[in-house]
């Protein structure tokens, strides 16, 4: 049985009201920490962790350098600086930004699936440009799990054309479905969990 | 197939990368950075572990290797690629007038402070190439406190100290810095700071005039002075918490009492040891005073 460690997702342009739509069907017990990297103006204030926490009962924080990585909570990256995973929490730099982007989707799910392996789900939104497919083939590369939203129901569908046309193997789901689909992933793990448990 | 997360295709066929093994990776960095420090002296070992094998992965595709180990051959027996991956490790992006907001902090609720003394000392650490000294020295001239005040601006890179003493910055970031200028509260016309020369924007050389620039190292120097004021803005978010922690206390032993700490506008002190020592002036703003 698979377990998860990390839930990472990018998304950009349409990104808000898609994870408010994501976000808003996850259950407060949700056990898997996520982590969300949105393409946001260098000057944006805290404004985008306000508005994502008023569509779910997780608890939304806007990363500090360090923080560490906990269940029901979401931690979005901050503008202007990229988020990189380590095992157990997430550090800040300010490196270049990665084909015009700071912070970048490709650096996060890159780092995911450097520190985590096969514990990553990376999903990837709505999006205005390809960020996010080369990370989300490392994910895959390292044993981990791609969900993408259907472009069809993307607000700006050439970020998940990107990712489906960089992994082969994406899940592909209408935005509604992905939340679903992120809790029986969740629920395999707590399976698992017990199951291994039950073994010692 | 390797995957490269840069910006430039690197020349040439890209090597296979071999089976991912975490574990055997992790054994593969530090034997080389306990061989960088062996052999070169520069001490890489407590850094933020995802962000430093990013940048060694991203010198093993330029330099057409397949792993950590054939990078460890080439550093240990080749200066000039040493000279190259210090470069890598060195993080040395910065701006001008970098967050606004925190200047315009600093104006309301630090230079107040700073009235009150009759020398004012401040130390800079971690300036790289010398943006944010700029940017301060402004500041301090506009609030009539320059003369009295002397800054000490140091890294551990003596390349980006050399480009922080001439001044001279990109013309194409004018119009950002400019920006930035005007909204962290900037008195005048920017413009009369700098003049085009030499290619670039050449800074208003009287800045400087109260300004030592100096290589020091945090990892491995001790304090030098006590300080009124010490800016270390997105520098320790390189190092891991032990490393952090560590600084702090150099901070601490360096600074006066009721000086003032100043982070970047995502580092915080929360679960440090001198964390109870020190009072949040004008949160957000990463802004401390030393209170005990």
């Amino acid at each position: 049985m698979k377990t998860y460690s990390i839930v990472a997702i990018g998304t950009s342009w349409g990104g808000l009201s898609a994870m408010t739509r994501l976000l808003g069907g996850l259950p407060q017990n949700f056990p898997i920490p996520i982590v969300i990297v949105q393409h946001r103006s260098k000057d944006s204030d805290e404004l985008l962790p306000r508005l994502l926490q008023d569509s779910t009962d997780l608890q939304v924080c806007e990363i500090e350098d360090k923080d560490v990585l906990e269940p029901g909570k979401v931690h979005v990256a901050p503008a202007d600086y990229h988020v990189m995973l380590d095992s157990g929490y997430v550090s800040l730099t300010i490196e270049e930004p990665v084909r015009f982007s700071r912070p970048s989707i490709d650096v996060m799910f890159a780092s995911a699936a450097d520190s985590y392996g096969s514990g990553v789900i990376g999903v990837v939104l709505t999006g205005a440009n390809e960020d996010g497919a080369r990370g989300l083939a490392r994910i895959v590369e390292r044993g981990g799990r791609a969900l993408v939203q259907d472009p069809k129901t993307a607000e700006v569908a050439v970020m998940p054309l990107a990712a489906i046309r960089a992994v082969a193997s994406a899940e592909v789901l209408p935005l509604d479905r992905l939340a679903p689909r992120l809790i029986e992933l969740s629920l395999e793990e707590t399976k698992g969990y017990a199951e291994r448990r039950k073994a010692v | 197939m390797a995957l490269q997360i840069t910006e430039a295709p690197s020349a040439g066929a890209e090597p296979e990368r071999q089976e991912f093994k975490p574990d055997l990776e992790r054994i593969e960095i530090e034997l080389l950075l306990e061989g960088i420090f062996r052999h070169y002296g520069f001490d890489f070992r407590a850094y933020a572990y995802a962000s430093i094998r990013r940048r060694l992965w991203k010198r093993i595709e330029e330099e057409g290797l397949s792993s950590i180990s054939a990078l460890q051959e080439r550093v240990l027996h080749e200066p000039e690629m040493m000279e190259k991956l210090l470069l890598d490790l060195s993080i040395n992006v910065t701006a001008m007038f970098r967050d606004p907001d925190f200047y315009v902090t600093f104006r309301e609720h630090v230079v107040p402070l700073l009235r009150t003394y009759p020398f004012i000392r401040i130390w800079h650490a971690g300036c790289s190439t010398g943006e944010e000294v700029y940017s301060m020295a402004i500041l301090l001239r506009e609030e009539g406190l320059y003369d009295r005040a002397r800054i000490y601006a140091t890294d551990i890179n003596e390349v980006v100290l050399q480009r922080a003493k001439a001044g001279i910055f990109p013309l194409e970031r004018m119009q950002e810095y400019t920006d930035n200028y005007i909204r962290a509260g900037g008195k005048k016309s920017f413009s009369e700071y700098y003049t085009a020369k030499y290619g670039g924007a050449l800074f208003d050389q009287s800045l400087t005039k109260n300004v030592v620039f100096s290589q020091h190292n945090l990892v491995t120097d001790r304090s030098f002075s006590e300080f009124n004021v010490i800016l270390c803005r997105n520098v320790l978010i390189y190092f891991d918490k032990t490393l952090q922690s560590k600084v702090h206390g150099l901070f601490y032993d360096s600074l006066a009492m009721f000086g003032v700490l100043v982070l970047g506008s995502k580092e915080s002190l929360r679960l440090m040891a001198h964390d109870e020592c020190y009072e949040q002036i004008a949160p957000p703003e990463k802004i401390f005073r030393k209170v005990k």
